[in-house]
Protein backbone atom coordinates (compact mmCIF):
# COMPACT_ATOMS: atom_id res chain seq x y z
CA UNK A 1 0.00 0.00 0.00
CA UNK A 2 0.98 3.81 -0.70
CA UNK A 3 1.16 6.19 1.55
CA UNK A 4 2.37 10.02 1.04
CA UNK A 5 4.50 11.10 3.79
CA UNK A 6 3.54 15.16 3.61
CA UNK A 7 6.54 16.96 5.34
CA UNK A 8 5.32 19.57 7.36
CA UNK A 9 7.84 22.81 9.03
CA UNK A 10 7.68 26.03 10.41
CA UNK A 11 9.75 27.81 8.08
CA UNK A 12 11.27 30.10 10.76
CA UNK A 13 12.49 27.17 12.56
CA UNK A 14 15.07 27.10 9.87
CA UNK A 15 16.40 30.62 10.98
CA UNK A 16 17.13 29.56 14.35
CA UNK A 17 19.37 26.77 13.48
CA UNK A 18 23.09 27.37 12.40
CA UNK A 19 24.22 26.89 8.68
CA UNK A 20 26.02 23.44 10.14
CA UNK A 21 22.43 22.00 11.74
CA UNK A 22 20.88 22.65 8.40
CA UNK A 23 23.80 21.05 6.67
CA UNK A 24 23.36 17.82 8.90
CA UNK A 25 19.70 17.98 8.45
CA UNK A 26 19.69 17.87 4.39
CA UNK A 27 22.55 15.31 4.44
CA UNK A 28 20.88 12.83 6.84
CA UNK A 29 17.58 13.55 4.67
CA UNK A 30 19.42 12.90 1.78
CA UNK A 31 20.79 9.55 3.22
CA UNK A 32 17.55 8.53 4.49
CA UNK A 33 16.01 8.56 0.83
CA UNK A 34 18.57 6.60 -0.47
CA UNK A 35 18.29 4.03 2.71
CA UNK A 36 14.55 3.77 1.94
CA UNK A 37 15.23 3.36 -2.17
CA UNK A 38 17.37 0.49 -1.03
CA UNK A 39 15.09 -1.22 1.15
CA UNK A 40 12.25 -0.68 -1.63
CA UNK A 41 10.19 1.68 0.19
CA UNK A 42 10.63 4.64 -1.92
CA UNK A 43 8.92 5.94 -4.93
CA UNK A 44 10.04 9.16 -4.69
CA UNK A 45 10.94 11.87 -2.72
CA UNK A 46 11.07 15.62 -3.34
CA UNK A 47 12.46 19.24 -1.28
CA UNK A 48 10.24 22.03 -2.27
CA UNK A 49 11.20 25.46 -2.16
CA UNK A 50 9.29 27.64 0.49
CA UNK A 51 5.86 29.04 0.15
CA UNK A 52 7.08 32.20 -0.79
CA UNK A 53 7.93 30.94 -3.92
CA UNK A 54 4.11 28.98 -4.30
CA UNK A 55 1.10 30.15 -5.95
CA UNK A 56 -2.45 29.11 -6.05
CA UNK A 57 -4.53 27.96 -9.00
CA UNK A 58 -8.07 27.95 -9.14
CA UNK A 59 -10.89 27.54 -12.10
CA UNK A 60 -13.93 28.75 -11.43
CA UNK A 61 -16.87 28.86 -13.62
CA UNK A 62 -14.12 28.63 -16.44
CA UNK A 63 -12.35 31.27 -15.26
CA UNK A 64 -8.82 30.50 -14.07
CA UNK A 65 -7.02 32.64 -11.44
CA UNK A 66 -3.76 32.10 -9.65
CA UNK A 67 -2.84 33.94 -6.68
CA UNK A 68 0.29 34.35 -4.80
CA UNK A 69 1.24 32.00 -1.73
CA UNK A 70 -0.52 28.72 -0.51
CA UNK A 71 -3.98 28.03 -0.17
CA UNK A 72 -4.33 28.19 3.58
CA UNK A 73 -2.36 30.56 6.08
CA UNK A 74 -0.81 27.70 8.92
CA UNK A 75 2.02 27.96 11.22
CA UNK A 76 3.50 24.72 9.60
CA UNK A 77 3.83 24.76 5.70
CA UNK A 78 4.36 22.48 3.25
CA UNK A 79 8.19 21.82 3.18
CA UNK A 80 8.59 18.59 0.97
CA UNK A 81 7.26 14.92 0.93
CA UNK A 82 8.07 11.22 0.07
CA UNK A 83 6.15 8.79 -1.56
CA UNK A 84 6.54 5.35 -0.22
CA UNK A 85 5.08 1.74 -0.24
CA UNK A 86 4.68 0.39 3.24
CA UNK A 87 3.34 -3.37 4.42
CA UNK A 88 0.57 -0.91 6.47
CA UNK A 89 0.37 2.32 8.60
CA UNK A 90 2.32 0.58 11.55
CA UNK A 91 5.58 0.21 8.90
CA UNK A 92 4.61 3.51 7.42
CA UNK A 93 4.28 5.29 10.90
CA UNK A 94 7.88 3.72 11.51
CA UNK A 95 9.39 4.97 7.83
CA UNK A 96 8.08 8.19 8.95
CA UNK A 97 9.59 8.35 12.37
CA UNK A 98 12.80 7.75 11.10
CA UNK A 99 12.62 11.01 8.76
CA UNK A 100 15.31 13.87 10.35
CA UNK A 101 12.66 16.01 9.02
CA UNK A 102 10.00 14.71 11.63
CA UNK A 103 12.64 16.24 14.75
CA UNK A 104 12.15 19.61 13.32
CA UNK A 105 8.61 19.70 11.86
CA UNK A 106 5.81 16.90 11.16
CA UNK A 107 5.00 13.91 8.71
CA UNK A 108 1.51 13.59 7.61
CA UNK A 109 1.19 9.94 6.57
CA UNK A 110 -1.72 10.01 3.87
CA UNK A 111 -2.82 6.74 2.93
CA UNK A 112 -3.14 6.02 -1.04
CA UNK A 113 -6.52 6.44 -2.78
CA UNK A 114 -7.62 4.28 -5.53
CA UNK A 115 -9.56 6.04 -7.87
CA UNK A 116 -8.77 4.28 -10.80
CA UNK A 117 -10.42 1.10 -8.76
CA UNK A 118 -13.62 3.74 -7.66
CA UNK A 119 -14.02 4.58 -10.90
CA UNK A 120 -14.03 1.27 -12.86
CA UNK A 121 -16.53 0.26 -9.88
CA UNK A 122 -19.18 2.71 -10.90
CA UNK A 123 -18.38 1.64 -14.43
CA UNK A 124 -19.40 -1.77 -13.43
CA UNK A 125 -22.30 -1.18 -11.91
CA UNK A 126 -23.48 1.45 -14.65
CA UNK A 127 -25.46 -0.46 -18.12
CA UNK A 128 -23.49 2.10 -20.63
CA UNK A 129 -20.74 -0.18 -22.54
CA UNK A 130 -17.34 1.51 -22.29
CA UNK A 131 -14.99 1.94 -24.46
CA UNK B 1 -37.07 -26.83 32.62
CA UNK B 2 -36.64 -28.38 29.60
CA UNK B 3 -33.23 -29.97 28.13
CA UNK B 4 -33.83 -27.01 25.31
CA UNK B 5 -34.17 -24.22 27.86
CA UNK B 6 -31.29 -25.02 30.03
CA UNK B 7 -29.51 -25.17 26.13
CA UNK B 8 -30.83 -21.91 25.81
CA UNK B 9 -29.53 -20.55 29.28
CA UNK B 10 -26.29 -22.23 28.41
CA UNK B 11 -26.04 -20.48 24.73
CA UNK B 12 -26.34 -16.91 26.52
CA UNK B 13 -23.49 -17.35 29.44
CA UNK B 14 -21.58 -18.40 26.03
CA UNK B 15 -22.41 -15.93 24.51
CA UNK B 16 -21.46 -13.41 27.35
CA UNK B 17 -18.19 -15.33 27.97
CA UNK B 18 -17.31 -16.04 24.26
CA UNK B 19 -18.50 -13.74 21.91
CA UNK B 20 -15.87 -10.76 22.08
CA UNK B 21 -13.41 -13.58 21.70
CA UNK B 22 -14.79 -15.63 19.12
CA UNK B 23 -15.51 -11.84 17.40
CA UNK B 24 -11.26 -10.88 17.67
CA UNK B 25 -10.33 -14.65 15.70
CA UNK B 26 -12.78 -13.54 13.32
CA UNK B 27 -11.89 -10.15 12.97
CA UNK B 28 -8.06 -11.76 11.88
CA UNK B 29 -9.59 -14.72 9.82
CA UNK B 30 -11.87 -12.11 7.97
CA UNK B 31 -9.71 -8.91 8.14
CA UNK B 32 -13.07 -6.60 8.38
CA UNK B 33 -14.51 -5.46 12.11
CA UNK B 34 -18.15 -5.51 10.06
CA UNK B 35 -17.85 -8.55 8.41
CA UNK B 36 -16.43 -10.07 11.67
CA UNK B 37 -19.29 -8.55 13.84
CA UNK B 38 -22.04 -9.91 11.38
CA UNK B 39 -20.27 -13.24 11.27
CA UNK B 40 -20.29 -13.39 15.23
CA UNK B 41 -24.62 -12.88 15.08
CA UNK B 42 -25.19 -15.32 11.90
CA UNK B 43 -22.60 -18.01 14.56
CA UNK B 44 -24.76 -17.59 17.30
CA UNK B 45 -28.14 -17.68 15.49
CA UNK B 46 -26.96 -21.04 13.79
CA UNK B 47 -25.92 -21.90 17.59
CA UNK B 48 -29.51 -20.68 18.97
CA UNK B 49 -31.07 -23.01 15.76
CA UNK B 50 -28.53 -26.14 16.14
CA UNK B 51 -27.56 -26.91 19.22
CA UNK B 52 -30.83 -27.07 21.17
CA UNK B 53 -31.88 -29.76 19.08
CA UNK B 54 -28.10 -31.73 18.58
CA UNK B 55 -26.87 -30.94 21.86
CA UNK B 56 -23.78 -28.32 22.36
CA UNK B 57 -20.41 -29.27 20.71
CA UNK B 58 -17.51 -30.24 22.36
CA UNK B 59 -15.83 -27.23 21.89
CA UNK B 60 -18.28 -24.28 21.45
CA UNK B 61 -15.74 -21.45 20.69
CA UNK B 62 -13.75 -23.13 17.71
CA UNK B 63 -17.55 -24.31 16.34
CA UNK B 64 -18.56 -20.81 16.46
CA UNK B 65 -15.51 -19.58 14.94
CA UNK B 66 -15.73 -22.15 12.35
CA UNK B 67 -19.29 -21.67 11.61
CA UNK B 68 -18.87 -17.39 11.54
CA UNK B 69 -16.42 -17.86 9.21
CA UNK B 70 -18.53 -20.13 6.77
CA UNK B 71 -21.45 -17.66 6.94
CA UNK B 72 -19.43 -14.74 6.39
CA UNK B 73 -18.04 -16.44 2.95
CA UNK B 74 -21.69 -17.39 2.34
CA UNK B 75 -22.35 -13.89 2.68
CA UNK B 76 -19.77 -12.34 0.55
CA UNK B 77 -20.68 -14.82 -2.28
CA UNK B 78 -24.38 -13.51 -2.45
CA UNK B 79 -22.70 -9.86 -2.49
CA UNK B 80 -20.66 -11.17 -4.98
CA UNK B 81 -23.41 -11.18 -7.57
CA UNK B 82 -23.51 -7.54 -6.86
CA UNK B 83 -19.82 -7.30 -6.48
CA UNK B 84 -17.22 -9.39 -8.49
CA UNK B 85 -14.73 -8.61 -6.21
CA UNK B 86 -15.68 -9.86 -3.10
CA UNK B 87 -16.42 -13.05 -4.98
CA UNK B 88 -12.85 -13.14 -5.29
CA UNK B 89 -12.50 -12.88 -1.69
CA UNK B 90 -14.62 -15.28 -0.38
CA UNK B 91 -12.85 -17.97 -2.46
CA UNK B 92 -9.58 -16.58 -1.07
CA UNK B 93 -10.64 -16.89 2.20
CA UNK B 94 -12.35 -20.31 1.97
CA UNK B 95 -8.94 -21.70 0.70
CA UNK B 96 -7.35 -20.34 4.05
CA UNK B 97 -8.12 -23.50 6.21
CA UNK B 98 -8.33 -22.78 9.46
CA UNK B 99 -9.30 -26.18 10.92
CA UNK B 100 -11.24 -25.32 14.01
CA UNK B 101 -8.81 -27.60 15.91
CA UNK B 102 -5.60 -25.66 14.96
CA UNK B 103 -7.29 -22.46 16.56
CA UNK B 104 -5.46 -23.15 19.77
CA UNK B 105 -5.40 -20.95 22.88
CA UNK B 106 -2.39 -19.19 22.28
CA UNK B 107 -3.99 -18.32 18.95
CA UNK B 108 -7.41 -16.75 20.73
CA UNK B 109 -5.10 -15.35 23.78
CA UNK B 110 -3.26 -12.86 21.01
CA UNK B 111 -6.30 -12.65 18.97
CA UNK B 112 -7.78 -10.82 22.26
CA UNK B 113 -4.51 -8.78 22.37
CA UNK B 114 -4.83 -7.55 18.85
CA UNK B 115 -7.68 -6.20 19.05
CA UNK B 116 -7.34 -4.23 22.15
CA UNK B 117 -3.77 -2.63 20.60
CA UNK B 118 -5.98 -1.90 16.92
CA UNK B 119 -8.71 -0.17 19.12
CA UNK B 120 -6.26 1.74 20.67
CA UNK B 121 -4.37 2.38 17.88
CA UNK B 122 -2.41 5.67 18.04
CA UNK B 123 -3.68 7.01 15.04
CA UNK B 124 -7.40 6.99 15.84
CA UNK B 125 -8.56 10.03 18.59
CA UNK B 126 -8.39 9.33 21.66
CA UNK B 127 -12.45 9.75 22.04
CA UNK B 128 -12.56 7.02 18.92
CA UNK B 129 -9.71 4.77 20.97
CA UNK B 130 -11.89 4.39 24.20
CA UNK B 131 -15.59 3.96 22.18
CA UNK B 132 -13.94 1.35 19.96
CA UNK B 133 -12.70 -0.50 22.86
CA UNK B 134 -15.82 -0.28 25.20
CA UNK B 135 -17.78 -1.32 22.06
CA UNK B 136 -15.34 -4.18 20.62
CA UNK B 137 -13.39 -5.26 23.73
CA UNK B 138 -16.14 -5.33 26.39
CA UNK B 139 -19.01 -5.50 23.59
CA UNK B 140 -21.12 -2.71 25.16
CA UNK B 141 -23.71 -1.50 22.93
CA UNK B 142 -23.19 1.72 21.41
CA UNK B 143 -26.53 3.13 23.90
CA UNK B 144 -24.36 1.78 26.92
CA UNK B 145 -21.72 4.03 25.94
CA UNK B 146 -23.62 6.76 25.24
CA UNK B 147 -25.26 6.16 28.58
CA UNK B 148 -21.98 5.98 30.42
CA UNK B 149 -20.28 8.88 28.65
CA UNK B 150 -23.50 11.09 28.84
CA UNK B 151 -23.17 11.53 25.06
CA UNK B 152 -25.63 10.91 22.23
CA UNK B 153 -25.84 7.04 21.07
CA UNK B 154 -25.31 8.79 17.36
CA UNK B 155 -22.31 10.69 18.46
CA UNK B 156 -21.00 7.26 20.03
CA UNK B 157 -21.82 5.51 16.72
CA UNK B 158 -20.27 8.44 14.46
CA UNK B 159 -17.11 7.97 16.33
CA UNK B 160 -17.34 4.24 15.94
CA UNK B 161 -17.99 4.29 12.02
CA UNK B 162 -14.91 6.56 11.67
CA UNK B 163 -12.57 4.48 13.21
CA UNK B 164 -13.57 1.54 11.81
CA UNK B 165 -13.58 3.37 8.21
CA UNK B 166 -9.66 4.77 9.35
CA UNK B 167 -8.90 1.04 10.35
CA UNK B 168 -9.64 -0.20 6.63
CA UNK B 169 -8.54 3.26 4.96
CA UNK B 170 -4.99 3.69 6.01
CA UNK B 171 -4.75 -0.24 6.82
CA UNK B 172 -4.06 -0.24 10.63
CA UNK B 173 -2.86 -3.97 10.74
CA UNK B 174 -4.41 -6.31 13.56
CA UNK B 175 -1.62 -6.91 15.34
CA UNK B 176 0.51 -6.68 18.76
CA UNK B 177 3.21 -4.79 18.55
CA UNK B 178 6.35 -6.11 18.16
CA UNK B 179 8.78 -6.03 21.37
CA UNK B 180 10.40 -2.78 20.88
CA UNK B 181 7.17 -1.02 19.80
CA UNK B 182 5.31 -2.56 22.85
CA UNK B 183 5.82 0.16 25.49
CA UNK B 184 5.09 3.26 23.08
CA UNK B 185 1.91 0.98 21.99
CA UNK B 186 1.39 0.25 25.87
CA UNK B 187 0.90 3.70 26.74
CA UNK B 188 -2.78 4.68 25.32
CA UNK B 189 -4.09 0.77 26.22
CA UNK B 190 -3.59 1.87 29.58
CA UNK B 191 -5.03 5.49 29.29
CA UNK B 192 -7.95 4.14 27.66
CA UNK B 193 -8.35 1.18 30.82
CA UNK B 194 -7.80 4.36 33.42
CA UNK B 195 -10.30 6.49 31.77
CA UNK B 196 -12.99 3.97 31.45
CA UNK B 197 -12.13 3.73 35.24
CA UNK B 198 -12.02 7.12 36.12
CA UNK B 199 -15.22 7.92 34.16
CA UNK B 200 -16.60 5.34 36.57
CA UNK B 201 -15.14 5.87 39.34
CA UNK B 202 -15.37 10.47 39.37
CA UNK B 203 -17.70 10.52 36.40
CA UNK B 204 -16.50 13.98 35.10
CA UNK B 205 -19.99 15.50 35.05
CA UNK B 206 -23.32 14.88 35.88
CA UNK B 207 -25.55 14.32 39.12
CA UNK B 208 -24.19 10.74 40.23
CA UNK B 209 -20.76 10.44 42.44
CA UNK B 210 -20.11 6.95 40.46
CA UNK B 211 -20.80 4.68 37.09
CA UNK B 212 -19.77 1.05 38.76
CA UNK B 213 -20.59 -0.61 35.43
CA UNK B 214 -17.73 1.66 34.09
CA UNK B 215 -15.22 0.31 37.05
CA UNK B 216 -16.31 -2.94 36.72
CA UNK B 217 -15.36 -3.43 32.74
CA UNK B 218 -12.07 -1.43 33.34
CA UNK B 219 -11.05 -3.53 36.12
CA UNK B 220 -12.29 -6.81 33.44
CA UNK B 221 -9.93 -5.13 31.15
CA UNK B 222 -6.82 -4.63 33.46
CA UNK B 223 -7.34 -8.42 34.18
CA UNK B 224 -7.26 -9.18 30.94
CA UNK B 225 -4.24 -7.42 30.54
CA UNK B 226 -2.22 -8.29 33.18
CA UNK B 227 -3.46 -12.38 32.19
CA UNK B 228 -2.09 -12.37 28.65
CA UNK B 229 0.46 -9.28 28.97
CA UNK B 230 2.10 -9.26 32.76
CA UNK B 231 4.36 -6.05 32.92
CA UNK B 232 4.69 -3.90 35.87
CA UNK B 233 2.97 -0.53 34.25
CA UNK B 234 -0.10 -3.34 33.17
CA UNK B 235 0.37 -4.63 36.72
CA UNK B 236 0.28 -1.11 38.15
CA UNK B 237 -2.59 0.18 36.80
CA UNK B 238 -4.80 -2.92 38.23
CA UNK B 239 -3.66 -2.56 41.50
CA UNK B 240 -4.56 0.73 41.29
CA UNK B 241 -8.02 0.52 40.31
CA UNK B 242 -8.79 -2.26 42.81
CA UNK B 243 -7.53 -0.09 45.54
CA UNK B 244 -9.52 2.73 44.84
CA UNK B 245 -12.68 0.19 43.43
CA UNK B 246 -12.32 -1.36 47.30
CA UNK B 247 -13.18 2.37 48.77
CA UNK B 248 -16.09 2.79 46.91
CA UNK B 249 -18.26 1.82 49.49
CA UNK B 250 -17.31 4.06 52.01
CA UNK B 251 -17.12 7.07 49.53
CA UNK B 252 -20.78 7.89 49.50
CA UNK B 253 -22.49 8.08 52.88
CA UNK B 254 -25.77 7.25 53.60
CA UNK B 255 -26.92 10.31 51.88
CA UNK B 256 -25.47 9.88 48.86
CA UNK B 257 -22.59 12.54 49.86
CA UNK B 258 -19.55 12.33 49.17
CA UNK B 259 -16.79 11.54 51.70
CA UNK B 260 -13.02 12.65 51.17
CA UNK B 261 -10.20 9.65 52.52
CA UNK B 262 -9.23 11.09 55.65
CA UNK B 263 -13.14 10.99 57.12
CA UNK B 264 -13.87 7.37 55.11
CA UNK B 265 -15.21 4.54 57.94
CA UNK B 266 -12.30 1.90 56.69
CA UNK B 267 -14.26 -0.83 58.11
CA UNK B 268 -16.05 -0.34 55.10
CA UNK B 269 -13.30 -0.84 52.52
CA UNK B 270 -13.15 -4.18 50.88
CA UNK B 271 -10.71 -6.31 51.68
CA UNK B 272 -10.62 -9.24 49.08
CA UNK B 273 -9.84 -5.92 46.50
CA UNK B 274 -7.11 -4.69 48.84
CA UNK B 275 -5.14 -8.16 49.22
CA UNK B 276 -5.18 -8.53 45.50
CA UNK B 277 -4.49 -5.23 45.10
CA UNK B 278 -1.58 -5.17 47.74
CA UNK B 279 0.20 -8.61 45.93
CA UNK B 280 -0.15 -6.53 42.55
CA UNK B 281 1.73 -3.89 43.91
CA UNK B 282 4.48 -6.44 45.20
CA UNK B 283 5.19 -8.00 41.88
CA UNK B 284 5.04 -4.69 40.41
CA UNK B 285 7.58 -3.09 42.83
CA UNK B 286 10.14 -5.68 42.43
CA UNK B 287 10.60 -4.85 38.55
CA UNK B 288 14.04 -3.06 37.84
CA UNK B 289 11.54 -0.23 36.25
CA UNK B 290 8.61 1.36 38.16
CA UNK B 291 6.38 3.21 36.01
CA UNK B 292 3.89 5.91 36.82
CA UNK B 293 0.80 4.03 37.37
CA UNK B 294 2.50 0.79 39.84
CA UNK B 295 4.29 4.35 41.67
CA UNK B 296 0.37 5.38 42.07
CA UNK B 297 -0.85 1.72 43.07
CA UNK B 298 1.62 2.09 45.70
CA UNK B 299 0.81 4.93 47.13
CA UNK B 300 -2.90 3.92 46.99
CA UNK B 301 -1.30 0.66 48.91
CA UNK B 302 -0.18 3.10 51.71
CA UNK B 303 -3.35 4.21 52.27
CA UNK B 304 -4.89 0.82 51.98
CA UNK B 305 -2.54 -0.40 54.96
CA UNK B 306 -3.29 2.60 57.05
CA UNK B 307 -5.86 2.20 59.83
CA UNK B 308 -6.59 5.78 59.90
CA UNK B 309 -5.81 9.13 58.02
CA UNK B 310 -3.69 10.18 61.16
CA UNK B 311 -1.71 6.72 61.29
CA UNK B 312 -0.81 6.81 57.28
CA UNK B 313 3.02 7.05 56.59
CA UNK B 314 2.99 10.52 55.50
CA UNK B 315 6.42 10.20 54.90
CA UNK B 316 6.30 7.39 52.53
CA UNK B 317 3.94 9.14 50.80
CA UNK B 318 6.06 12.09 50.05
CA UNK B 319 8.69 10.23 49.18
CA UNK B 320 6.34 8.14 46.38
CA UNK B 321 5.27 11.41 44.77
CA UNK B 322 8.72 12.46 44.57
CA UNK B 323 9.29 8.78 42.24
CA UNK B 324 6.58 9.94 40.14
CA UNK B 325 7.32 13.18 39.64
CA UNK B 326 10.04 11.60 38.18
CA UNK B 327 8.52 9.54 35.99
CA UNK B 328 5.80 11.78 35.08
CA UNK B 329 6.21 15.27 35.94
CA UNK B 330 2.65 17.09 36.29
CA UNK B 331 1.79 20.33 38.46
CA UNK B 332 -1.39 17.92 39.58
CA UNK B 333 1.52 15.36 40.73
CA UNK B 334 2.99 18.49 42.28
CA UNK B 335 -0.18 19.57 43.95
CA UNK B 336 -0.99 15.87 45.69
CA UNK B 337 2.66 15.82 46.76
CA UNK B 338 2.38 19.38 48.72
CA UNK B 339 -1.21 17.89 50.11
CA UNK B 340 0.78 15.01 51.34
CA UNK B 341 4.06 17.55 52.75
CA UNK B 342 1.30 18.88 54.59
CA UNK B 343 0.35 15.92 55.95
CA UNK B 344 3.57 15.38 57.38
CA UNK B 345 5.00 18.39 58.36
CA UNK B 346 1.92 20.75 59.13
CA UNK B 347 -0.38 23.05 57.37
CA UNK B 348 1.92 25.75 56.87
CA UNK B 349 4.27 24.22 55.28
CA UNK B 350 1.61 22.49 52.45
CA UNK B 351 0.47 26.17 52.06
CA UNK B 352 3.59 27.71 51.02
CA UNK B 353 4.07 25.16 48.25
CA UNK B 354 0.73 25.27 47.17
CA UNK B 355 0.92 28.88 46.49
CA UNK B 356 4.12 28.85 44.83
CA UNK B 357 2.49 26.22 42.93
CA UNK B 358 -0.26 28.24 42.38
CA UNK B 359 2.15 31.88 41.58
CA UNK B 360 2.89 29.85 38.23
CA UNK B 361 -0.38 30.15 36.77
CA UNK B 362 -0.77 26.59 35.53
CA UNK B 363 -3.69 25.19 37.92
CA UNK B 364 -5.58 28.43 38.31
CA UNK B 365 -8.66 26.50 36.73
CA UNK B 366 -8.18 23.34 38.77
CA UNK B 367 -10.86 23.52 41.34
CA UNK B 368 -8.98 20.87 43.46
CA UNK B 369 -6.19 23.12 44.08
CA UNK B 370 -8.42 26.23 45.47
CA UNK B 371 -10.24 23.37 47.45
CA UNK B 372 -6.86 21.84 48.86
CA UNK B 373 -5.82 25.58 50.04
CA UNK B 374 -8.88 26.31 51.42
CA UNK B 375 -8.50 22.99 53.46
CA UNK B 376 -4.95 24.20 54.76
CA UNK B 377 -6.08 27.16 55.30
CA UNK B 378 -9.23 26.56 57.71
CA UNK B 379 -6.86 24.23 59.47
CA UNK B 380 -4.74 27.25 59.99
CA UNK B 381 -7.74 29.03 61.39
CA UNK B 382 -7.84 31.71 58.65
CA UNK B 383 -11.50 31.22 58.05
CA UNK B 384 -12.15 34.30 55.63
CA UNK B 385 -9.70 33.11 53.12
CA UNK B 386 -10.47 29.53 53.69
CA UNK B 387 -13.68 30.61 52.66
CA UNK B 388 -12.76 32.37 49.66
CA UNK B 389 -10.74 29.74 48.49
CA UNK B 390 -13.94 27.24 48.91
CA UNK B 391 -15.61 29.84 46.58
CA UNK B 392 -12.93 29.47 44.03
CA UNK B 393 -13.20 26.24 43.32
CA UNK B 394 -17.28 26.16 43.66
CA UNK B 395 -17.04 28.22 40.59
CA UNK B 396 -14.70 26.05 38.92
CA UNK B 397 -16.48 22.49 39.92
CA UNK B 398 -18.24 20.45 37.05
CA UNK B 399 -19.52 17.68 39.35
CA UNK B 400 -22.85 17.95 41.00
CA UNK B 401 -21.27 15.48 44.46
CA UNK B 402 -18.30 17.76 44.61
CA UNK B 403 -20.33 21.19 44.08
CA UNK B 404 -22.58 20.53 47.08
CA UNK B 405 -19.79 19.09 48.87
CA UNK B 406 -17.76 22.71 48.68
CA UNK B 407 -21.47 24.36 49.23
CA UNK B 408 -21.34 22.72 52.57
CA UNK B 409 -18.03 23.10 53.55
CA UNK B 410 -18.71 27.08 52.53
CA UNK B 411 -21.93 27.19 54.73
CA UNK B 412 -20.32 25.38 57.56
CA UNK B 413 -17.66 28.27 57.66
CA UNK B 414 -19.87 30.28 57.41
CA UNK B 415 -21.74 29.19 60.49
CA UNK B 416 -18.84 29.54 62.53
CA UNK B 417 -18.08 33.11 61.49
CA UNK B 418 -21.75 34.04 62.88
CA UNK B 419 -20.23 32.25 66.09
CA UNK B 420 -16.95 33.88 66.53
Amino acid sequence: MKYLCIVYADEGAFDAMSESEIATLDEESLANDEELRRSGHLILAQALQPVAAATTVRVRNGRMSATDGPFAETTEQVGGFVFIEARDLNEAILIAARMPMAKVGSIEVRPEFDLVKKVRERQATTDAPRP
Amino acid sequence: MSGADATREQIDAIYRAESRTVLATLIRLLGDFDLAEEAVQDAFLAATDQWPRDGLPGNPRSWLISTGRFKAIDRLRRRARFDAALGELATRLDQQSPDPAEIDRDQVDDDRLRLIFTCCHPALSPDAQVAMTMREVCGLTTEEIARAFLTSPPTIAQRIVRAKSKIRMARIPFEVPPKPDLPRRLDPVLRVVYLVFNEGYAPSSGESLTRPALCTEAIRLGRLLVGLLPDPETEGLLALMLLHESRRPARTSAKGELVLLPDQDRAAWNRELIDEGLALVARAQSADSVGPYAIQAAIAAVHAGAPTARATDWGRIVALYDRLLVAEPSPVVELNRAIAVAMRDGPEVGLELIDALMERGTLEDYHLAHSARADLLRRLGRMTASRAAYESALGLVRKEPERRFLARRISELSSLDEHV
